[in-house]
C-alpha cells in the first residue's frame, strides 16, 4: 500500500532531479574538473583586460604624442602607459609588495596595517557586491530576474538607518543585529511586493522591479529631505548619524575600514549555500526556478516558492545596503549605491548563481573597483574603465563560444552557455 | 483582420481586480470631494495658460475656471465610474476608464494644486511631450525588437551611447546633423552587438541586454571623464531649433505643441504613424510578427528567421538612437554621465503598459512624460503634496495596470526565444 503511494512521487522526483542537475552532473564526470571550470573564466578576464588595454592606450595624449616623434616611442610609451595603469590598478587593490615586505621586517604594527591598507579596502569594496549578488544570484535560482536589487538596498539602508539612529540606549550587540535586520526585513518588504504580484497576477517581475526601484529613489528622497532628516542639515538631504552602538564595528583603528560585515556577508553566503542546496526548501526554489512544470506536477507550492524566493532576495539587497550604512557611511544620503544594483547582476552572472562564485566574483569586482580608484589617482584613468572591463568579461564569460574561437579551445560541450538561461525562466 | 493576434485572452477579468478598481475610484472621488474640496474656498478661481511660453502663433486665451464647482464634477463624475465598475463592471473597457479616471483625477488635481493661482497648463503639456520623446522612442525601439522576438532591454545603453556621440559629433564636426547621425551609428552598433549575441551566439537576451547597458555606461562615463569635461568645446553642439509648420502651427492649442516644435517630436509622430501601419497592416509587419510568435512555423512558410531578427534589431537600434540623440541634440547641448537616467528602462515599461503596440506605448510613454513634468511644477506651485509622491504615480499605476488583465500573455509567444534551426 505505501509503496504503491510513494512510487509514482519518487519518479516524479527524479525526473525533476534530471531536468534540474543538468548543468552539475556535466561538470563532475570529466577528469580535469579542478582546472578545466577555470579555464574559461581566466581567458575572459585576460583577454578583457587586454582590450581594455587597447581603449587605454587609444585615449592616452601622450601615446599619440610620442607617435608623432617616431614609431618606436609610440610603441614604448603605449606599453609604459598600459604598464603604468595596470601596475596601479594591482597596487591600489594588494598593496605595494615592497611596502609590506619592509612593514613586515620592520615589526611596526602601524605600518603593517597601513601597507596591508589597500587588500583591506578590497575586501571592504566587495563585501556589499557580496550581498547583492547573492541576491541577483537567489532570484536567478527561482527563475527571476530581480533588476531591482538597487531599490530593495535604498530601502533595506532608510529601514537600518532610523533604527540605527532612532533606537537608542540599546547594548551594541542587540542594536547592530537589530539594525541590519530591519535592513533586511525592509529590503524583504521590497522584494516581496513583486513577487507576490508575479505569483498572484503573473505581473512580470522586470517591470514591477524597474518600477519599484523609482518608487524607492522618491520614497528614499522624500524621506531624507522630511522625515529622515538631520536636525541641522541646512536643508541638505542627509539622516542623523547612527548611534555608535549600532555601527558595524571595524577591526582597526580609523583610516582602516576593515569591517566584520565582510565576514557576515561570508557567513550570509554560506547560509545560502546551505539553504539552496541542503535543504528541502532550496530544492523546491530551485526546482521551481529550473522547471515550474515539473515542480507543479511534483505537488511543489509555486505561489508561495515564487514569493518566498523573491522576499529572501530582497532580504539580501537591503542586507547590502543596511551594511552599506551601518559600516561605511554611517549615516544616509542619496549618492548610496555605485550602481551595486545593475553590477550585482553581472556578478550572479559571472558566479552562475552559486553562492561560492558569487563571493569569487564579488572578490574580483571589489578589487577592481579599489585598484581603479588608485589607476585614476596615479595615471588619470577614469574609474569607468572597470564597468567596461566588467561588461567584456561579463560578455566572454556568457558567449564562451566567443572565447574558444579567439584561443582555439576546442567544444567540450555544445550548450554550456544554456546554464544562465535555464537560470532566469522568466518572460 | 490583424487585431486578432494581440487581443487574444484578453477576455477574463478576476472579480478582485474589478471590485479593486471600483472601490480605487472611489477612493479618488472621496481624495476630491475631502481633501480637495474642503481646503478650496467658494469663489476661488483656477486660472490656466493655454499658450506655452514664447509662443506667438496659434495663442488661445486664458481658461478660468471655479475650482469647487469643476472639483464637484470631476470628483461626480469619478465616483460615477467607480459605481459602475462595482456594480455592472466595465469588463474589457477597465483599463481605459482607468486611464480617463486617472486623466480627470490628476485634472483636479491640477485645478486644486493652482487654485487662487495661474497655471500654464500648455506649457506644461509642451513640456510633458518633449520629456516623453526618448521614453517614446525606447518603447518604439522595444515594440520592434521584441515584436520580432528580441528582448532587448539593452535601450538605456544604446541611448546613452548615442546620447554622448551625438554630443561629441556634433561639437566636433560643428553640425547638429552629422552629430545625429553619428549617434544613431553608435547605437545601431551597440544593436549590432545585441543582435549578434543573442541571434548568433545564443546567449540569454536579458544577459546581453545587461552587458550593453554596463559597458554603455562605462564607455560614456569613461570619455566624459577623460575628454568631455577636461575640453569644455567638445562638449558644446548646437542644437535642433523649433521648426514651425506653416498654417497647421496656427492651430490654437494643437498648433503650438505639435506644429511648433523640434524634429525629435515630429520624428515621435512621424515612426508611430509608419510603425503602426507597417507592423499591423504589411506583409512586411506580419512577417516580423510571426518571427516573433512562432519562429517555427514561419522558418516552415519560407520566412528568414534570423535575418528577420537581425533587421528588427537594428531597426529598434536606429530609433534608439534618435531617441538618445534626444539628451544632447534636442534638449540641452552637452553630454552629462548618465544623463538617460533611466529613461530607456520606463520606456520599456511603457512598451509593456502599450502593450506591445506602438499606439499603445505612445499613451504610455506620454504618461511618464507628463508625470515628470508634474513633478516639477508641484514644487514650483508649493504644493502640500509632496512632488516625489506625485511623481511616484505612474509607476504605481504601471504596476496596478500590470496586475490586471495586461500581466498575462500579452507578450509575443517567441520573446526572448533563441531560434533553433532544426
Amino acid at each position: 500500500m505505501d509503496e504503491k503511494t510513494q512510487k509514482p512521487k519518487n519518479d516524479v522526483g527524479k525526473v525533476v532531479l534530471q531536468e534540474l542537475t543538468g548543468g552539475e552532473a556535466q561538470a563532475k564526470s570529466p577528469r580535469r574538473r579542478f582546472w578545466q571550470p577555470l579555464v574559461l573564466p581566466a581567458l575572459a578576464i585576460f583577454t578583457g583586460l587586454l582590450i581594455g588595454a587597447v581603449l587605454i592606450i587609444l585615449t592616452s595624449e601622450q601615446v599619440y604624442a610620442a607617435f608623432r616623434q617616431s614609431f618606436g616611442a609610440g610603441l614604448l610609451a603605449a606599453l609604459q602607459a598600459v604598464g603604468k595603469a595596470y601596475g596601479a590598478l594591482l597596487q591600489g587593490s594588494f598593496g605595494d609588495p615592497v611596502r609590506i615586505v619592509n612593514a613586515l621586517g620592520s615589526g611596526d604594527a602601524l605600518e603593517i596595517r597601513r601597507a596591508i591598507n589597500p587588500f583591506l579596502e578590497s575586501l571592504v569594496a566587495a563585501t556589499p557586491y557580496i550581498f547583492a549578488g547573492l541576491a541577483v544570484a537567489v532570484g536567478f535560482r527561482a527563475g527571476l530576474f530581480n533588476i531591482g536589487v538597487e531599490g530593495q538596498l535604498f530601502i533595506g539602508a532608510a529601514a537600518a538607518t532610523f533604527v540605527g539612529y532612532a533606537v537608542k540606549g540599546l547594548p551594541a550587540y542587540i542594536h547592530m543585529p537589530l539594525a541590519m535586520l530591519a535592513g533586511a526585513v525592509a529590503g524583504g518588504f521590497w522584494g516581496f511586493i513583486p513577487g507576490w504580484l508575479k505569483a498572484k497576477t503573473g505581473g512580470h517581475e522586470v517591470i514591477n522591479t524597474i518600477m519599484l526601484n523609482w518608487i524607492a529613489f522618491r520614497l528614499t528622497d522624500w524621506l531624507l529631505a522630511g522625515p529622515m532628516q538631520r536636525p541641522n542639515s541646512g536643508g541638505m538631504p542627509i539622516s542623523p548619524m547612527i548611534e555608535p552602538t549600532a555601527r558595524i564595528p571595524q577591526f582597526f583603528p580609523a583610516p582602516i575600514r576593515f569591517h566584520l560585515g565582510f565576514f557576515i556577508a561570508l557567513a550570509v553566503a554560506y547560509f545560502i549555500y546551505w539553504l539552496l542546496f541542503k535543504t528541502t526548501w532550496g530544492f523546491n526554489l530551485r526546482t521551481v526556478g529550473a522547471n515550474p512544470n515539473g515542480a507543479r506536477y511534483a505537488g511543489m507550492n509555486i505561489v508561495r516558492t515564487t514569493v518566498l524566493g523573491m522576499t529572501l532576495s530582497g532580504a539580501l539587497a537591503g542586507l547590502a545596503g543596511a551594511n552599506q550604512v551601518l559600516a561605511i557611511t554611517r549615516a544616509m544620503a542619496m549618492g548610496l549605491s555605485s550602481g551595486y544594483g545593475f553590477d550585482s547582476i553581472a556578478l550572479a552572472l559571472l558566479g552562475n548563481s552559486t553562492p561560492l562564485g558569487v563571493v569569487l566574483a564579488a572578490l574580483l569586482f571589489g578589487f577592481l573597483r579599489n585598484g581603479a580608484t588608485n589607476m585614476m589617482v596615479v595615471s588619470r584613468i577614469p574609474i569607468d574603465i572597470i564597468s567596461i572591463l566588467q561588461a567584456l568579461i561579463l560578455v566572454f564569460i556568457a558567449a564562451p563560444a566567443i572565447i574558444r574561437s579567439i584561443y582555439r579551445l576546442r567544444s567540450v560541450q555544445a550548450q554550456e552557455g544554456g546554464v544562465f538561461v535555464r537560470s532566469w525562466g522568466g518572460k | 483582420m490583424t487585431t486578432v493576434v494581440h487581443h487574444r485572452k484578453l477576455e477574463t477579468v478576476s472579480p478582485l481586480w474589478r471590485y479593486g478598481m471600483g472601490v480605487f475610484f472611489l477612493l479618488l472621488a472621496a481624495l476630491i470631494s475631502f481633501v480637495f474640496l474642503r481646503s478650496v474656498a467658494v469663489g476661488v478661481q483656477t486660472r490656466f495658460v493655454m499658450t506655452p511660453g514664447g509662443i506667438t502663433q496659434g495663442t488661445l486665451p486664458d481658461w478660468v475656471l471655479d475650482a469647487r464647482t469643476t472639483l464637484l464634477i470631476l470628483a461626480g463624475l469619478i465616483a460615477v465610474a467607480g459605481g459602475y465598475q462595482l456594480g455592472r463592471g466595465f469588463a474589457k473597457l477597465t483599463n481605459t476608464v482607468l486611464a480617463i479616471v486617472m486623466l480627470l483625477f490628476v485634472f483636479g488635481f491640477l485645478v486644486w494644486a493652482a487654485a487662487g493661482k495661474s497655471l500654464n497648463l500648455a506649457g506644461m503639456l509642451g513640456n510633458a511631450i518633449q520629456l516623453s520623446v526618448p521614453i517614446v522612442l525606447g518603447a518604439f525601439s522595444g515594440v520592434l525588437c521584441e515584436r520580432a522576438g528580441v528582448v532587448n532591454i539593452a535601450i538605456e545603453g544604446m541611448m546613452l551611447m548615442a546620447a554622448m556621440v551625438g554630443a561629441l559629433v556634433g561639437a566636433v564636426s560643428g553640425s547638429m546633423w552629422v552629430g545625429l547621425l553619428a549617434a544613431v551609428a553608435s547605437s545601431v552598433l551597440l544593436a549590432w552587438v545585441h543582435a549578434v549575441l543573442s541571434i548568433k551566439y545564443k546567449i540569454n537576451q536579458i544577459i546581453s541586454g545587461t552587458v550593453i547597458n554596463i559597458f554603455a555606461t562605462g564607455f560614456t562615463s569613461y570619455i566624459s571623464a577623460k575628454f568631455l569635461q577636461v575640453y569644455e568645446h567638445l562638449n558644446k553642439t548646437a542644437i535642433f531649433p523649433r521648426w514651425a509648420i506653416p498654417g497647421l502651427a496656427d492651430i490654437p492649442l494643437i498648433g503650438p505643441l505639435f506644429f511648433n516644435t523640434t524634429l525629435f517630436v515630429y520624428l515621435m509622430f512621424i515612426i508611430l504613424i509608419v510603425l503602426q501601419v507597417a507592423l499591423f497592416s504589411t506583409r512586411w509587419g506580419l512577417r516580423l510578427r510571426s518571427v516573433g510568435e512562432h519562429p517555427k512555423a514561419a522558418d516552415t512558410l519560407g520566412i528568414n528567421v534570423v535575418r528577420t531578427r537581425y533587421m528588427a534589431v537594428l531597426l529598434g537600434g536606429v530609433v534608439a538612437g534618435l531617441g538618445g540623440a534626444y539628451f544632447t541634440l534636442g534638449s540641452v547641448g552637452r553630454f552629462d554621465e548618465m544623463m538617460t537616467a533611466g529613461k530607456g528602462f520606463i520606456g520599456l515599461a511603457a512598451m509593456i503598459f502599450g502593450n506591445w503596440t506602438p499606439l499603445g506605448a505612445l499613451g504610455a510613454g506620454m504618461m511618464f512624460g507628463f508625470a515628470d513634468t508634474l513633478g516639477s511644477k508641484l514644487s514650483i506651485l508649493g504644493s502640500t503634496i509632496p512632488p516625489q509622491f506625485m511623481s511616484m504615480l505612474p509607476y504605481i499605476t504601471t504596476m496596478i495596470v500590470l496586475a490586471g488583465v495586461v500581466g498575462r500573455g500579452q507578450a509575443p509567444a517567441a520573446d526572448g526565444v533563441p531560434y533553433e534551426k532544426e
